[in-house]
């Protein structure tokens, strides 16, 4: 999906928010200077930490909040002032909104009936709707006979039951446990492949955005901070906030001594790191650098990398797949690194002396 | 403690006492401290409650003046087949207990009774009475002919019959505008008596009509409060919450200053020239009067059940309802509305349920046309003291509260009910 997104971009974008501005009470903006574009038949999920202003954002979309300023544009109609209901956007809400007295059958009816579809089209969509995600034979049932994820799989057929070319989703799996919501994550990705509709899909959860989306926006503080695919997202965080706020990361703050073309000298507790240059202000600036977990190595062979020191294992803890350690590198014990139980996996010991090391590349000098 | 824990004869606390007993001694200790606690409540209501409203079934059917007054003679009437003139040993019978019923001076307490099933009993009665004190031996039927020929019609004599027993159903015909006739079959009341038809339908229609002003009027209110910020809303609560903090008689006559001819609506009329002087509308002592005032007093009733039920609708639905492609009325005919039937019932039938049984309003600024039918109620045990009749009335009005209730539940379903 990642490719046909690309290929998609030369053509005019399907959803833009241009310079979208939002307050409620005139004194703080919630979202600022929103510039974002949309291509049909994308997934892309605003993810950000609660009150980072993505439901302010889906909302505009929908037609229930206006913008303050700014536009917000669908194919080349401005959206500021259709109406909700003429806008024909699927939208699936946090707590599902199904109606409660109604059937099922009768809440997906609802759309197609206020547009006048005929009795017998209506039920035959609302059939093939309820095929598509398992719900055959409930057609009576009201919602409060239904498990939350039942509820849920209605609420996402009745945002697609009239055949929307966009769907939004708030936070539609955030009451869902552990297990449900990720076999929700690829049902709803395998509708929206199949179908093809474009999607714009709101999240707090990292994982959750990395596995479904084709592009990710993350947000904080009513701004876009990054807006990239899911790899580029957490392999090239382009600032310090990004880098925090998706996977695991360690970080050091130093003061940048030596900047060139692909690489920086940064002094932290008297020792220098070689890192990448991303978002410096320059030489004596400060800096915080980001180096993945999985990318430190125990113990390597001499000359191998340009970042060597010294290290104290504090903690280990023991997690199946791989073993998480807690060492102290520069009077950071926040430290971790990620060993993985292979074939001859290297083993620590609390309280070890080692020795761990990083390439230039994968330690990211970010804003601080 | 391990030997208790397997012991076949039944698990033992370590004190030795079957685990069984011990859980039974304290449940009940809980069970009577918690009757304890309800006792008093239930009391009070069975006091003030419960058997009033016995007594009050009770009062509509009973009829013990005959049997207290002239015991054997309800007694042989009730065995007396009936027809015709009856026999010798019931006169002598009558005769017999009359005279002492007039020594002793009980014969009043009967008369008052048999006067409300025919104007003249009460003259024949005592007339009879005093003039066999000067008879001393029969045969008592041709004496008490001869007294008055009234006891030769076999008219009077199924009207003592019909009398006699402890139990009547008349003052059900009564309520229900009719009556027995001379002839001892039931009968539509003459035209000039036929009152408690068009009192109940009047009470029915009215309260109806009450119930529907409420709604219409209380439906917007509720909605505001249930939408707007809690700020306002809680300011606009107290608004609504206000006719509940002042005296009743205050708010009636607020009314009343308001809407009397003389009122402020009809001064203010006939200083912006809309009415002349001799034309000022007649707005209270009527039902527009009772109607008005009624609905006002009633209104938190439909309001607060109204508000309760709308607080718990989501506005998501409406929001899920207007991206499905409603309109903003479609939304609110379709997804808001059925939401708020659960509300829109219970303050109905409390609404209706209380206008029905209203005494006060109606009483004060109903005039002639307003009154309720508990005005009458209240009317027949204060000043005629036909208790029987007001109890009878009172019975139907009760049955008729329980009919719209059982109605209620079968149409909405009690459960669905929601009070606040
Ligand atoms: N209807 C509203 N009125 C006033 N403030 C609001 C309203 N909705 C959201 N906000 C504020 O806007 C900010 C962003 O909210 P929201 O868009 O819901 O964030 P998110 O969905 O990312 O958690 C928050 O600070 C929130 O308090
Ligand atoms: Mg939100």
């Amino acid at each position: 999906m990642a490719d046909a997104a690309l290929a998609s971009k030369n053509e005019e974008p399907f959803v833009r928010f241009n310079g979208v501005q939002k307050t409620y009470d005139g004194e703080t903006l919630v979202v600022k200077d929103l510039h974002l574009d949309i291509y049909k038949g994308e997934f892309v999920t605003m993810l950000g930490p609660s009150g980072s202003g993505k439901t302010t954002c889906l909302m505009m979309l929908a037609g229930f909040e206006t913008p303050t300023f700014g536009d917000v544009l669908l194919g080349t109609e401005r959206l500021n002032m259709v109406p909700p209901h003429k806008r024909g956007i699927g939208m699936v809400f946090q707590n599902y909104a199904l109606f409660p007295h109604m059937t099922v059958a009768e809440n997906l009816a609802f759309p197609l009936e206020v547009r006048g579809v005929s009795k017998a089209d209506a039920e035959a969509k609302v059939a093939r709707a309820l095929q598509m995600v398992q719900m055959d034979g409930f057609q009576n049932r009201r919602p409060a006979q239904l498990s939350g994820g039942q509820q849920q799989r209605v609420a996402v057929a009745r945002a697609l039951v009239f055949e929307p070319e966009l769907v939004l989703m708030d936070e539609p799996l955030g009451a869902l446990d552990k297990n449900l919501r990720e076999q929700m994550q690829y049902e709803i990705k395998h509708i929206h492949e199949e179908l093809g509709v474009t999607m714009v899909y709101v999240t707090h959860d990292q994982s959750e955005a990395l596995t479904m989306s084709d592009r990710i926006a993350v947000f904080n503080d009513g701004k876009i901070q990054q807006l990239a695919t899911p790899d580029v997202l957490y392999e090239q965080p382009e600032n310090a906030f990004v880098a925090a706020f998706i996977g695991e990361n360690n970080k050091f703050v130093g003061t940048v001594r030596e900047v060139g073309e692909d690489a920086c000298a940064v002094e932290v507790k008297g020792k220098m790191i070689r890192a990448l240059p991303v978002l410096i202000e320059g030489k004596g600036g400060k800096t915080t650098l980001s180096l993945r977990p999985e990318r430190v190595f125990i113990d390597p062979e001499e000359g191998s990398f340009p970042n060597v020191f010294d290290a104290h294992v504090e903690e280990l803890i023991y997690l199946g797949d791989h073993i998480r350690a807690r060492v102290n590198v520069l009077e950071n014990n926040e430290f971790i690194i990620k060993v993985p139980n292979s074939y001859k996996h290297q083993t620590l010991h609390k309280g070890d002396n080692i020795k761990v090391g990083w390439a230039l590349e994968d330690c990211r000098a970010l804003d601080a | 403690m391990t030997d208790a824990t397997v012991s076949p004869v039944g698990l033992m606390t370590s004190d030795g006492v079957p685990l069984k007993q011990s859980l039974a001694r304290a449940e009940r200790r809980s069970r009577i401290r918690a009757m304890m606690l309800v006792a008093p409540l239930f009391l009070f209501i069975m006091i003030t409650f419960i058997v009033p409203i016995i007594d009050m079934l009770l009062r509509s059917v009973d009829n013990p003046r005959f049997q207290e007054v002239l015991p054997e003679t309800a007694q042989v009437l009730m065995e007396w087949e009936g027809g015709g003139l009856p026999p010798e040993s019931i006169y002598a019978v009558m005769a017999a207990e009359m005279k002492a019923a007039m020594k002793d001076r009980s014969l009043g307490r009967l008369t008052s009774r048999l006067n409300f099933e025919d104007p003249g009993m009460r003259t024949l009665m005592f007339k009879t009475a005093r003039r066999l004190n000067r008879v001393d031996e029969g045969p008592w039927k041709e004496a008490m002919i001869k007294i008055d020929d009234e006891w030769g019609d076999p008219q009077v004599w199924a009207l003592m019959k019909r009398t006699a027993p402890a139990y009547t159903t008349i003052h059900y015909l009564n309520a229900f505008d009719l009556t027995v006739s001379p002839e001892g079959e039931i009968v539509a009341q003459p035209e000039e008596l036929q009152i408690y038809g068009l009192l109940f339908w009047r009470t029915i229609w009215m309260s109806l009509l009450i119930t529907g002003l409420c709604a219409l009027l209380g439906f917007p209110i509720a909605y505001l409060l249930a939408t707007l910020p809690t700020k306002t809303s809680n300011l606009l609560m107290i608004l609504v919450l206000l006719p509940f903090w002042t005296s009743l008689l205050v708010r009636t006559t607020t009314w009343i200053v308001l809407l009397q001819t003389e009122g402020v609506i009809n001064d203010i009329l006939v200083w912006a020239t809309i009415l002349n002087d001799d034309e000022r509308i007649q707005m209270i002592y009527n039902q527009t009067g009772t109607i008005v005032a009624m609905t006002h007093i009633l209104l938190p009733f439909m309001v607060l059940p109204l508000y309760s039920v709308m607080k718990t609708i989501d506005p998501s639905y409406m929001r899920a309802a207007r991206s499905l492609g409603a309109t903003q009325v479609t939304a609110f005919r379709r997804i808001y509305f059925p939401n708020t039937i659960p509300g829109l019932g219970a303050g109905g039938i409390l609404v209706f349920i209380l206008a029905i049984g209203y005494y006060i309003t109606p009483a004060l600024v109903g005039g002639r046309t307003g009154q309720l039918i508990s005005n009458f109620i209240a009317f027949h045990m204060q000043e005629s003291l036909n208790w029987g009749l007001g109890a009878a009335l009172g019975a139907i009005l009760l049955a008729g509260v329980l009919a719209m209730y059982w109605l209620y539940n079968k149409l909405i379903g009690v459960d669905n009910m929601k009070f606040g």
